[in-house]
Parts: structure tokens; sequence; C-alpha cells
């Protein structure tokens, strides 16, 4: 086989941890070839040697053949190769041109020469499918055309060889499919593809061949065609997985949130929940499954206090709470593992003992007129550190200082503590390794059986089907249908997803 | 007198005082653009005009008129040598960028101090001989009533200030240079990534606005002031500051900035003497410019946004 | 080594460098360092007279400091103690002079009102910051120069066109004619007193009370205390403008301690800037405040004897200043250099233990 990459035994530290250890991945030209692992198994870290962001502490690499050392992203380029990142590396107020040319800008009498920019961009654009406007401001076009400006940014400076950084994380399906198209197209000019990804399935749709890394060790690598998901998980986590969370059936009592009616703004001032009706009851998980940027986040965020609702009711056992402060409702009896646990879950450079007292401190007993009694945090901090197995030092570490797994058990704990009689649970396990999932389904479903309502929000389609009793779809802003797991299938509720009104006939995916 | 008069009378001094806010605004911009928070320019401004002096009070007899425009230049160099420490802190140490500048305006006050007294053995320099002088402008000057208000008794330095704003726009938004100065202050790490060098842009327009701040204080010490002291310099810097973001971060905003509080300085200092202006009350003169300001953050007066990665050092590889 | 130690050993350390560049300044310029820090020794504990001034001086360094402290340990930067410091004093000192009340009653009466005013000028930048998101560093700035120029219009109308205030009723004045007799009639004042008191209660704020807990978490993470049900903009607003009540009384110290008035400025007082030293130095700590004002207000009054001593001009001392916060700003370096020696022994260490 003619290989255009070859990373040979490559190992990267930082610090006293090892990111990359002994790796081996070799590019055959003309292939896709696919990166797996979990999160922090050092993928990224991997690519970024390739993209000579890091410097290797061992290893060769070698292009098309020869021995060679990439000292910065300049050389990368030089070499031919380019990198599509994952966050996007785009100037939001710059043009989609300007962001192409940055760095190596086309001159006249010292001046940038932007027509001639811009047309070759456009010529690129039309040769390779992109639909790009060159004109275009990176703040005013959809995620899925800033991608593809991120592909033009590669091939404008003749890149032959493309990394993909987990390209699909935030592309709705039929944008998923758009860009599986492209990417064969690139290779049918002549490209070679690497593609980082931890999603299974889109290995088996599109790659030739898989390179397994584990916790920093690369496993190995076999070809897509001979391989099974359930082969490639076992070696992405080591151990055989259970997809299946277990649980037993359901018994739903009185209901406990129920939301009529309920219409929601974002900050831009657009309607991203409209009419929306949805109920939880006792004694019942209810998954909310959706794309991204559906209406979820703004629905919860009314729920819980953080945003007006322009109308419509949202009522606790009862007791009406549209509108409250966010504080009056979680007294109310509202728990909330927020989606962003950094962002909204937790305040990192305080004490992981801070943080679990974050919602209570300034009740009895932890505080007595005014005056915080830190010992008693400090006790609370350590039963639940205790209970939800929270690997931690100490209760005084700050947050910061723990894994992502260890951060989530904290706020989970912090939460049920409180007894709450709804639980929302918002992208739960997002970013998290396999045993640390199973740890959160399990007490999700523990909330369930010890007969309280929880509301889980989730992208991943396996999940929601796993831990749900019910699953409310939400498109547009609308629940536009309500299912039981038992009863339908991931291709149903894909298309459910993508807006499409189940009819018997409905059979295609991403056809409109 | 009559309103043309009065119009005759203040434009040009407007002008006039606005011509080392303008230089040192545009200095403001260039940092900022960059991504580096530059509270600094007060310092670096102090230690241009006191560089001038002192280079003008002694090389006065040998350079005759040539003496200030020498002082410019000399002032522009050891601004930006000045400002090294900023950039070096702040963008190699990762130092906070505001505690840094406010180190670099104490520094400048008391280095420029301390000399003047080791110099010269009391706190004042004494005047200077050769100043920047008006001129008449030929041609423009004979066109009616533009003429009078903008090309007489101008001084150059005031030209050249205007003509340095436009060279910077056209420095920031047509050439490569701009273009990547202005990529790595809203998005240091996609520079980065398109072989952007961050550092060696951050230190450029770091240095761009050390010379530009010494040429401002050279300009306020040789044409305004005369001389030297403690106080020479108060509030200057940060009234370029105040006329950068009044601008927009634009250099052509500054420019309109700087020259609007230039008006309200002048207006300020001459005021008794014009009708209507005589009756307003110094103080709100004397502190419109930062007023203005904050309601132009507050966003009262049109949407301006700062550059998105401004005040933050950049670290490779954290992202 | 332990971060708590490195943490005390950055401003020791930079602390150190800064009187070296300093020295070598000296040195330089054609002056004796030794002369010169002898100059600065006796100029802060030479005789009763020279203790007595240092104590007075670092007294509104104290205040300055905490209100820079405070306002970054609720995750804002307040560069406008300068201007709050103004207003108070100004404030104190009018209610000095206009107002007749009782004894002690009186200077309570015009602290309290400097509080006010300072708080009240921080108030702006606050409620810019909670509603608008308008950073706070420059709108700080900008109301530095505002004050600047406000105070010196309001001491012209207050004292009908003079260059400064009268006088202060005796009745408002924190001199005392027994701690000036103490120390050969320095102008030293009860003010350290209530600084000292300033001290614990930013203390007792921030590490007792629910509400210090509040404004630190809003100041770590304004999302998460979203969440978790506070006032994001209140604790915003009141952050700044405890920050402002501290450097309000600051300014009290000057109008009803040191000068007993309120004269025209030509520039800001420095006080505040040097504020800024002072609590990084201090790493933002109550305590640590406290012994960086000792340290700058020993040298700057310190400094004033170096003149007449030594010959060298008393800016020297501001030169060691701004360089100590270069050096602490930059702690990162130190940091990297100690992190790096310590990392050396420990390897060693851990392989002794296999």
């Amino acid at each position: 086989m003619e290989y255009v990459i070859e990373m040979l035994g490559i190992r990267k530290e930082f610090g006293d941890f090892v990111a990359n250890d002994n790796i081996t991945l070799q590019l055959a030209k003309g292939e896709i070839h696919a990166l797996l692992g979990e999160n922090g198994a050092g993928k990224s870290t991997l690519m970024n040697v390739l993209f000579g962001l890091y410097q290797p502490e061992a290893g060769t690499i070698k292009v098309r053949g020869e021995e060679v050392k990439i000292s910065d992203p300049n050389k990368a380029n030089d070499l031919g190769i380019g990198m599509v990142h994952q966050h996007f590396m785009l100037v939001e107020n710059f043009t989609v041109t300007e962001n192409i040319i940055l760095g190596s800008e086309p001159t006249k009498f010292g001046t940038i020469n932007i027509k001639e920019a811009a047309k070759k961009v456009q010529k690129l654009s039309e040769q390779y499918g992109l639909n790009v406007d060159a004109y275009a401001k990176i703040e005013d076009i959809s995620v899925g055309m800033q991608q593809r400006v991120e592909i033009l940014k590669t091939l404008y400076r003749g890149a032959d060889i493309l990394i993909f950084d987990e390209p699909t994380a935030s592309l709705t399906p039929q944008e998923i499919s758009e860009l599986i198209q492209i990417m064969k197209r690139l290779i049918s000019e002549g490209k070679s593809i690497i593609l980082i990804t931890h999603k299974l399935k889109e290995i088996m749709d599109v790659s030739d061949r898989v390179t397994i890394i584990r916790k920093g060790q690369g496993i190995g690598t076999v070809t897509t065609a001979e391989t099974s998901p359930d082969q490639l998980a076992e070696m992405m986590v080591g151990r055989q997985v259970v997809f299946k969370t277990t649980k037993t059936e359901a018994h739903p009592k009185e209901a406990i949130l129920e939301v009529h009616q309920l219409n929601v703004k974002d900050n831009r001032g657009v309607d991203r929940v409209k009419d929306l009706n949805l109920t939880v009851r006792a004694g019942e998980i209810v998954g909310i499954a959706g794309i991204d940027g559906n209406g979820q986040s703004e629905l919860i965020e009314a729920i819980t206090g953080l945003r007006k609702a322009t109308s419509g009711k949202i009522t606790l056992k009862g007791q009406e709470i549209t509108s409250l402060k966010p504080r009056k409702i979680t007294e109310s009896g509202v728990g909330h593992i927020p989606q962003d646990r950094h962002k909204h879950g937790l305040v990192l450079d305080f004490p992981i003992g801070h943080n679990i007292a974050l919602q209570t401190y300034y009740q009895n007993p932890l505080s007595k007129g005014g005056i915080i009694d830190y010992k008693k945090i400090d006790k609370l901090a350590e039963t639940i550190i205790e209970e939800y197995d929270v690997r931690t030092p100490s209760a005084h570490t700050p947050a910061r200082a723990l894994s992502g797994g260890n951060q989530q058990k904290a706020i989970i704990g912090r939460e049920v503590n409180r007894d709450p009689d709804l639980l929302i649970a918002a992208l739960p396990t997002r970013g998290l390794d396999v045993g640390a999932i199973e740890f959160i389904h399990r007490r999700l479903i523990e909330q369930r059986d010890k007969g309280k309502a929880v509301l889980l929000v989730s992208f991943e389609l396996d999940e929601v089907m796993n831990v749900s009793d019910e699953i409310a779809v939400i498109h547009d802003g609308h629940i536009i249908d309500t299912v039981k797991p038992s009863e339908t299938s991931e291709q149903q509720l894909g298309l459910l997803m993508a807006g499409h009104a189940v009819t018997k006939t409905a059979n295609k995916v991403g056809g409109e | 007198m009559s309103f043309m008069d009065v119009l005759y009378f203040i434009i040009p001094s407007a002008i006039f005082y606005a011509a080392p806010l303008i230089m040192t605004a545009i200095g403001g911009v260039f940092t900022e653009r960059a991504g580096v928070v530059n509270i600094g320019l007060e310092g670096i401004m102090i230690i241009g005009a006191f560089i001038s002096i002192i280079f003008n009070l002694t090389f006065a007899d040998s350079m005759k008129g040539w003496t200030p425009w020498v002082g410019l230049v000399v002032a522009m160099v050891v601004g930006a040598i000045f400002s090294l420490l900023l950039a070096v802190a702040a963008i190699s140490f990762r130092a906070d960028q505001t505690v840094t500048g406010v180190a670099l305006n104490m520094l400048g006050l008391a280095l420029a101090v301390f000399s003047v007294k080791m110099i010269y053995d009391k706190g004042q320099t004494d005047s200077i001989s050769e100043r920047f002088n008006r001129y008449d402008v030929p041609v423009l000057g004979d066109i009616p009533v533009i003429g009078k208000l903008f090309f007489h008794d101008m001084y150059v330095t005031s030209v050249v200030a205007i003509v340095v704003a436009f060279v910077a726009w056209f420095v920031i938004y047509k050439t490569p240079f701009g273009l990547r100065l202005r990529a790595v202050g809203e998005h240091p790490i996609a520079a980065d990534t398109m072989g952007v060098n961050v550092t060696k842009m951050r230190y450029m327009a770091v240095m761009i606005s050390g010379a530009l701040g010494g040429i401002g204080g050279a300009i306020y010490a040789q044409a305004i002031a005369g001389n030297f002291s403690a106080t020479t310099i108060s509030g200057q810097g940060f009234m370029a500051i105040a006329a950068m973001i009044f601008g927009k971060w634009h250099p052509l905003g500054a420019l309109g900035a700087a020259l609007f509080f230039g008006l309200a300085q002048s207006l300020s200092i001459a005021g008794a003497s014009i009708p209507y202006v005589q009756d307003v009350p110094e103080v709100i003169l004397l502190i419109l410019p930062y007023v203005l300001t904050i309601l132009a953050l507050a966003g009262f007066i049109g949407k301006a946004s700062a550059p998105k990665a401004s005040g933050k050092p950049y670290i490779k590889g954290k992202r | 080594m332990s971060n708590r130690l490195i943490n005390i050993l950055v401003p020791v350390i930079s602390v150190i460098l800064g009187l070296i560049v300093g020295a070598i300044v000296m040195l330089v310029s054609g002056f004796s360092p030794v002369d010169g820090y002898a100059a600065l020794w006796n100029g802060i504990f030479g005789d009763s007279y020279n203790i007595g001034e240092t104590i007075r001086t670092i007294t509104p360094y104290v205040f300055s400091g905490l209100a820079v402290a405070f306002a970054f340990r609720t995750g804002m930067f307040n560069i406008g103690v300068e201007g709050q410091l103004i207003m108070g004093w100004l404030a104190a000192a009018y209610v000095g002079q206009a107002f007749e009340l009782p004894t002690g009653i009186h200077a309570v009466v015009a602290i309290l009102a400097a509080a006010v005013a300072g708080g009240l000028w921080a108030f702006i930048p606050g409620i810019l910051k909670a509603k608008l998101q308008v950073h706070e560093v420059i709108v700080t700035i900008m109301m530095n120069y505002i004050a600047l120029h406000t105070a010196n219009a309001a001491i012209s109308a207050i004292s009908g066109g003079k260059e400064k205030t009268d006088k202060i009723h005796d009745s408002a004045s924190l001199s005392s004619e027994w701690l000036a007799s103490l120390t050969q009639f320095s102008r030293l004042h009860w003010g350290f007193v209530i600084a000292i008191l300033a001290v614990i209660i930013m203390w007792f704020i921030l590490e007792k009370t629910a509400l210090g807990y509040e404004l630190k978490s809003v100041g770590f993470n304004k999302n998460a205390s979203e969440y978790a049900g506070m006032n994001v903009s209140r604790n915003i607003v009141l952050a700044m403008v405890i920050s402002g009540m501290f450097a309000g009384v600051g300014g009290a110290m000057e109008a009803l301690g040191t000068f007993g008035n309120m004269m025209k400025l030509n520039a800001a007082t420095g006080i505040g800037f040097d504020g800024i030293a002072v609590a990084l130095l201090g790493a933002n700590q109550p305590f640590g405040v406290l012994l960086g004002a000792i340290l700058f207000g020993a040298l700057k009054n310190g400094g004033l004897n170096m003149p007449n001593a030594a010959g060298i001009p008393t800016e020297i001392v501001s030169i060691v200043i701004a360089l100590i916060i270069f050096f602490v700003a930059s702690g990162y370096l130190i940091r990297l250099f100690l992190e790096r020696a310590s990392k050396k022994k420990g390897v060693q260490k851990v392989k002794g233990d296999k």
C-alpha cells in the first residue's frame, strides 16, 4: 500500500501526563482513515502533532515516504497537510475570503488583492461543490457553511491530506449527509482524509480503515469492512460494552411538571420554544430527543427560571412557577444538572465542598443570620463525596482539579441530595467515559424508582432510547411526537428529529 | 467676536490640541487591534515628552530649527523601546495587561522626574527655545473660509498626525500586515493555525504604539507645554485611550474623536473669551471627553465592540 | 514545593528583585545605593517622627489596597480607586467643615459620608457592568478624571473660589495631640486604627458571611451563580460599591487626619494606582494587603528622606515600586523558575523512595 502519511511510534508528554504513547497511524493514498477513541484518549493531541502545533517527544513522521520534522503549521501546510478544526478557526467579523487567505495573502503593490483571492475561492468552491459565498461574513453564515470554509482554507493552500477533527459534532443530520458527500468528492479528486471521531456509525458509513487509540495507547488498525460496531466499541473502551441499561418497568403516578402552551424567545428575540406542551409524572423518565438548537436549552432555562417565558404556563405539583426567580423554583423542588457543567454547573475555582453548597449555603443549617458555618459545609460535602464516589483528595480541592466524570458526580450528588421532586438532566453524560456514563444512568433510574420525576435532554439517540420511559421528540420548538422506546426505532426517531411527522410511508432520511 | 471669528480662532486651536491625542490614540488602535490592552500609553507619552525636551534643550544650539523634529524621532525610538517592557511582561511572561500598563505609567513618570531632578537639580526643566512653529499652508491657505479655518497658522505636527491616521487606516485595512494584526486580536488561535506568528505580531503592535505614543508626548511637550515637569502630561494618555474607544477602535474614528476632544480642550482653555461658551462651566468641558466615552461604551452612541481577544494573553496549545 | 509556599515566595522575590534593580539604577546614575537605602531606612525608622509619618502614609494605602483587592476577589478590576478616593476626600472635607456636630460623632458622620461618596462613584461602573456588560476598567479610568475635575470645581464652589476648602472643625478631626506628642509632632492620627478595622471587616465579609460567599461565587463564575439562584447583577453592583466605600474612607483619612481639608489637585494623587500594587503584592488577601501597604507606605515615606540625606531624587522609590509590580505581575516566570527548581529535588526524592 502506498502511504501518504506515516506516524510511527509517536509519544507526546505534557509534564507528567503522557497523552500519546507509541502510537502508529498510516494513511494510505485516497482513503478515508478514521481515528477512533474516547474523549481524552489522545486523538486531538496526535493530530496536533501531525499539524505541527506540538512537537513529539519520540517517534517519526513520514510524508509520502520521506521522514520530516513538522515544526509549525506553516510546515504542515507546505507538506500539503490541512486541518479542519472541530472548533472552527474562523475570525467572525472577517469575510470568507479574508479568513481563507490569512497568512498567505496575494498582494498587488503591497495591498491585499482581495478580488483575485475571492475569484480563486469561488472557483475552488465550485470545483468541490462547496457552495460558499466568498464575500459573506462568517458571523452571518450557517455552521455547515462555516465548516465548508474551513475545508476551503486547506484546499486554498493546496492541501491533499485533510484532517477532519470531530466534524459532525455540531451539524444537523442533513448537514452530516452533505458532509459525507463532500468527503467522497474530495477523495475522488485525489485527496486523502483522516477522520477523527468517537461515533461508530459514521465510521461504518464512510471510512475505509480505522485506527483505534485508548488512554494514549495505540490499540491497532482494522479494515472497516471486516469489523463491526461491537468490536470497535470493545477496542475503544477496553472491555465489552453493555449498550443496554437494565431497568424495570416504570410506574408513573401523578403529574409533577406540566408545561402548557409555552413560548420562549432566545437572546436575539427569535422564538425558540413554540406553543410547547409537556408533562412529566412522578416515577417516570421523560427523554427529550432532538438535534441541538431546536429549543431544548430555552425550554429548560424557562422551566428553571433562567429565562422568561413570553407566554404559557409551567406548573410544578400544581403550583404555578412560570417566570419565578431561579432560587424560588429551586426551593420549590427542582434539581438541575446543567448541560455545560463548567459554565453553569460549577464554580471551578471554588473548592468542591463550596460547590456542593452552591444552592443551599444561605439556608439553615449551613448559614445562620448571614454567617456561614464552613464546618457544616465541609461535613455535608464529605457525605456526598463518599456516597457518590467522587474521587477527590479532599473537600477543599478546587473543582477545577477534578476529572469531568467526578465533577459530574459531584453535581448529581448535590442536586439529588436536595431531594427534588423534579430532576432535570441536560446532556448529563456529555464528554464522559463509559464508566461514568453507566454510573449516571443508574442514578437517574434510581431517582425514578424513588418516585421522582426525571426530565432528560440528550442529543444521543441511544441514551434517550436506553434511559427514558417516554420519549418526547422536539423539533423547531415543538414536541412533534411522544413515543415509547419499546415501540420505536432509531430510524423513526431520526426522522422525527429531522422534522418529519411520521407517516407510514416515510422511510428515507434526509429527503425533503 | 463674530461667529466666524470664533471659528477662525477655535478650529485651528482644536486641531492644535488634538495632534498629540491623534498620534497616541492611533498607537492605541494598533495594540488593541492586536489584542493587547495598553493602559500604559500615559507613561509612554510621559517618556516621549521628557526625552524630547531633554534632547531639545541639549541640542538646540547645534541643530536650530531641526531640533524639535529630531526630538520627535528620538521620542519615537525611546517610546518604542520603553513599550517593550509591556510587550515582554504581557506577551512573553503572561502578566496581566492592565496591571502591567499601570506599572508602565508609574515607571514612566518616576523615571522621567528622577532623571530631570538628577540632570537639572530641580523638578522642572527650562523652557525650550526651538519649538514647533505655525505655518500658513501655501495655495490651500488661500481658499476662502476653509483656508482660513484649516490651513492658516497650522502646526505641521497636526498635519503629520492627520496623515498618520490615514496611513494607519490603510495599513490596518488594506495590507496583509493589517489583516494579520486584526486576526491576532480577534482570534489568535485561528491566526496561529494559519501560520501567523501571534507573538511577533503583538510585539510589533505594542512597539508601534510605543513609537506613536512617544511622538504624541513629544508633540505635546514641544508644541504645547514647552518644558517638562511631573504634571506636563496628566491624563493625555488616558484621553487618547478614550479617543480610541470613542472612535470604536478604528483609526479614522479615533482621529475624529481626538479632534473632538481637542475642541473640548481648547474650549475649556479659551472658552472664557468666547460668547455662549463662557457661560458653560469649565468643568463640563473638562469632563466631556470622559463622559462621552462612558456613554459610548454603554452603547448609547452606536454599538462598538472591542477586538474579541483583547486583554487575553495567548498561550500556545491551550484552547 | 507547595503551591502555598510559592504564592508567598513570588511577592518576596519580587520585592528583592525590585530593590536590586533600584540599586542598579542608583549606581548607574552615580549615586551610592548603600547611602540611598540607608537614607530610606532612616526615613522610615530614623526617629519617632519618621515612624509616625510612616504609619500615617501607610493608612490610606491600606484602604486603596483593600478597595482594589476586594474588587479583584469578586471578579472585578477597580482602577477607579483614585477617583473614589478623591470623592471620599471631598465628602469628608465638606461634612467636616460645613456641619457642627458633637466630637466623635462628627468624625463618624464624615467618614460615613466619604464611604457613601466613594460607593456612589463606584456604583456607576458597577451598574454599567451589571446591566449593560460594559467592562469596568475603562469606565473606572474615565471616572477618575471626572472625579478630579468635578472635585476641583466643587472645591471652588464650596470655598467661594479659593484653592482649598476651609479647615474641618476639631469635632470631626482624627488628629490626636497625644499621638502627635508621642511622635515629635508628626501628623500621625487615629486613622490607622480604622484601617486595621477595615482589614478585619474585609476578611469577615469574604470569609465568614453568606454575602461574601455569593460575591466570590459571582466573581468566579457568573453563569453558575445565576444557575444556583444568586442575583448576579445585584452582586456585581454591591461588590463594586463595597470596593468604592473602602476607597472613599481612604479619602476621609486625608481629609480628617493628614490635611484637615481638601485642596485642588493638578493630577491624580497616585494613592489609588499604588493600591493596585498593594493589592497585587498582598495577593488580594486582607492581611496581605496590610503587609503590602506597610511596605509601600514605608517606602514612600522613607523615600522623602533620600534627597536630603543622600541627594537622591525621591522618585527612585516609585521606580522600585513600579518594578515590583512588573515582577509580581510577571510572576509566571518566577513561578516557573521555582517549580523547575523544586521539581528537580522532588524527582530525586521519589527515586530515593523507590
